[in-house]
C-alpha cells in the first residue's frame, strides 16, 4: 500500500539556458505593497 | 529541505528546493521524521529499527517509497547553487516603476507607512505632466531589452491627480507601441474619488486595479477616516462594489490591511467574501515598535491561528461553490516561477523603482523619504545616454546582492522560495539593515504557506474524491 501521496510534483526548475529571462512581473506590482510574496507570479518566458 | 507539518488534522511533507508536495499517512510521517532528523533521506539506523518494530514491514516498504520519490527529485532535492550571474547577466534593467503621482490624501489612516500622503515632508504634492511623462522615458529607456514593463499609479491618493492618470496612461500605450514594450499598468486607489467616468477608464486601461477596503465596517472607519474624521467604508464599499460588477473576471483585488486592533482578521477577510468580493489581500501592517497599532511577538499565536481559520473557512467555502482569492494562500505550484526569479523577489533597488512628484528616484515606495536611499533623480538620469549609469551604482549594488543566501537564517528556511529572503524595506525598518531580518514577517511568512499548501493539497483530494 502506498504511504505517501503525492499532491504536486516538482515545479522548481532553474529556466532554459541557465539565465534568468526577467520578464516577469515584480511582485510589488501586484496586491501586497508591504510584504514580498514571489510564488503567485507567473513565469512569462514562452520558451521555458 | 523538507518541512513535514500537520495542519487541520492532514500530515504534509513540503519539499521546499523541488516545489513537491505529499500527503503522508502516520507511517510515512514517522519514516519521514526519521530521515529529516538525519538531515536526508536515509535515517539513523537506530530509528529505523524501531520504526520496524513499531510498523513491522511497512516501514521498510515507505522507505523504499520515499526513496523513489527521492530519485525522481520530489524528496530531499539538494539545493541548486545559484551565481547572481545568472540572474542579472548584465547590469539588471529597471522593469518596473511605483509612480507616486500624488503625494497627497483625502483620508487619513491611522496606519499609514506614507504619512498620511505626504510621506513625511510636509509637502503635499501632486506630480506635473512633465515630470510624469519623463518618469515613462526613464522606465522605457532603462529597461534595456525587458519587453514587458509594469508602472503602478500611487499615492498618497493616485485619483487627486486623475488628469495626469489619464495623460500618462495614453502616453504609455504611446510609447509603448513605438519603443516595442507593453507596459502593463496598475492603479492602488483608496477609492473614495471613484465614479462613472474613472470607473470605465481603470476598466478599460488597466490591467490591475487594487482597491483599499479593511474589512468589518467598525474596522475600517476606525483605521480609515476621511481627512476631517468622518467615516468612509460605507460610501468606499458602494463604489468598489459597483466598480468589480464592471470589471468581471478582469484582474483586481481588494485589499486590506490589519493591525494589533484586528488579529482576528480572517473576519476581515471573511466580510469581504461575503459582499462577494473574490480576490481579497489582506496585508499584516507593518509599523515602527512602540507604535500602538504595530504587530508584535505577542500577537503572532492570534495571527496565526486567524490565518489557520482561515484556510479551513477557505477550503469550506470552495467545496460549497463560494470559493474566493485570498493573495498569500494563492501559490501556483504547476506553472509558477523560476528558481531564479525566486531568489530575488520585487527587485526593489535594481529592477524595481518608485518616482516622487518631484522626479526623485527611490528603491522602492517605502524607502520614499529615507534621503539615504534616494538613487538619483529623473532629470540627471534623462540627460545621460545612459540613464541607469546615474542611479548610485553601490546603492543598487547593495539591493542587487540582496539574496536569500546572503542570510544564514534563510538557508535553513524552507519558505526561503516563496518569499526570496522577504522585503527589503520591512528588513531595514527592523533591523537597520537592508540585510536584517523582521522575525515576525519570517514568522507569518511561513503561517500563510504552511496554509496555502494545505489548501492545495485539500483542493488535490477533492477532485480525486469527485472524479
Amino acid at each position: 500500500m502506498s504511504h505517501i501521496r503525492t499532491v504536486a510534483t516538482p515545479s522548481v526548475n532553474p529556466p532554459k539556458g541557465g539565465v534568468a529571462c526577467g520578464e516577469c512581473q515584480t511582485s510589488c506590482q501586484s496586491a501586497c505593497k508591504t510584504s514580498c510574496t514571489v510564488a503567485n507570479q507567473k513565469c512569462e518566458n514562452p520558451h521555458r | 529541505m523538507l518541512h513535514l507539518y500537520e495542519l487541520h488534522g492532514d500530515r504534509l511533507a513540503f519539499d521546499s528546493e523541488s516545489g513537491a508536495l505529499h500527503l503522508l499517512d502516520h507511517v510515512s510521517w514517522d519514516v519521514l521524521s526519521a530521515c529529516a532528523a538525519s538531515g536526508g533521506p536515509r535515517p539513523d539506523p537506530v530509528r529505523m529499527a524501531a520504526l520496524e518494530r513499531k510498523f513491522g514491514s511497512e516501514a521498510a516498504a515507505c522507505l523504499d517509497e520515499a526513496n523513489r520519490l527521492v530519485a525522481d527529485g520530489s524528496l530531499f532535492r539538494p539545493a541548486e547553487q545559484v551565481d547572481l550571474s545568472h540572474l542579472y547577466p548584465e547590469d539588471p534593467p529597471v522593469k518596473a516603476m511605483c509612480l507616486h503621482v500624488s503625494h497627497d490624501c483625502n483620508l487619513r489612516c491611522a496606519y499609514c507607512f506614507a504619512g498620511t500622503g505626504d510621506f513625511g515632508t510636509g509637502r503635499r504634492l501632486h506630480m506635473t505632466s512633465e515630470t510624469g511623462r519623463m518618469a515613462v522615458d526613464f522606465l522605457i529607456r532603462a529597461s534595456g531589452r525587458r519587453v514587458n514593463l509594469d508602472l503602478d499609479f500611487f499615492g498618497g491618493e493616485p485619483l487627486l491627480n486623475w488628469p495626469l492618470v489619464e495623460e500618462l496612461t495614453r502616453y504609455c500605450q504611446v510609447r509603448g507601441t513605438e519603443s516595442g514594450k507593453r507596459i502593463r499598468l496598475t492603479l492602488t486607489t483608496n477609492a473614495t474619488l471613484l465614479d462613472e467616468r474613472k470607473m470605465a477608464f481603470l476598466d478599460e486601461h488597466m490591467d490591475n486595479v487594487v482597491l483599499s477596503l479593511d474589512g468589518r465596517p467598525e474596522i475600517h472607519d476606525r483605521m480609515r477616516p476621511r481627512a476631517g474624521g468622518q467615516p468612509s467604508c460605507h460610501d468606499v464599499t458602494e463604489r468598489i462594489l459597483a466598480f468589480l460588477q464592471r470589471r468581471g473576471s478582469r484582474q483586481s483585488y481588494v485589499r486590506g490591511t490589519f493591525t494589533r486592533m484586528n488579529p482576528d482578521f480572517d473576519r476581515d477577510v471573511l466580510h469581504l467574501a461575503s459582499l462577494g468580493i473574490t480576490a481579497i489581500s489582506m496585508e499584516p501592517v507593518v509599523l515602527p515598535d512602540g507604535h500602538p497599532l504595530a504587530l508584535g511577538q505577542d500577537d503572532l499565536p492570534a495571527v496565526e491561528a486567524a490565518y489557520d481559520r482561515l484556510a479551513l473557512a477557505m477550503d469550506r467555502m470552495r467545496q460549497e461553490g463560494r470559493g474566493f482569492r485570498f493573495f498569500h494562500f494563492d501559490i501556483d505550484l504547476e506553472d509558477g516561477p523560476c528558481a531564479l526569479k525566486r531568489l530575488k523577489g520585487c527587485g526593489a533597488g535594481c529592477e524595481y523603482v518608485a518616482v516622487t512628484p518631484d522626479g526623485d528616484i527611490y528603491p522602492c515606495h517605502q524607502f520614499v523619504g529615507e534621503t539615504p536611499f534616494r538613487l538619483g533623480t529623473l532629470r540627471d538620469a534623462m540627460a545621460s545616454d545612459n540613464p541607469r549609469s546615474t542611479l548610485d551604482p553601490s546603492l543598487r549594488r547593495r539591493f542587487a546582492d540582496l539574496l536569500p543566501a546572503s542570510r544564514p537564517e534563510c538557508l535553513s528556511c524552507f519558505a526561503r522560495r516563496f518569499c526570496s529572503g522577504g522585503c527589503a524595506a520591512n528588513s531595514y525598518h527592523a533591523s537597520g539593515d537592508i540585510r536584517g531580518l523582521y522575525p515576525l514577517g519570517c514568522a507569518l511568512q511561513k503561517k500563510r504557506l504552511e496554509c496555502a499548501l494545505w489548501l492545495k493539497a485539500r483542493e488535490g483530494c477533492h477532485k480525486e474524491e469527485s472524479a
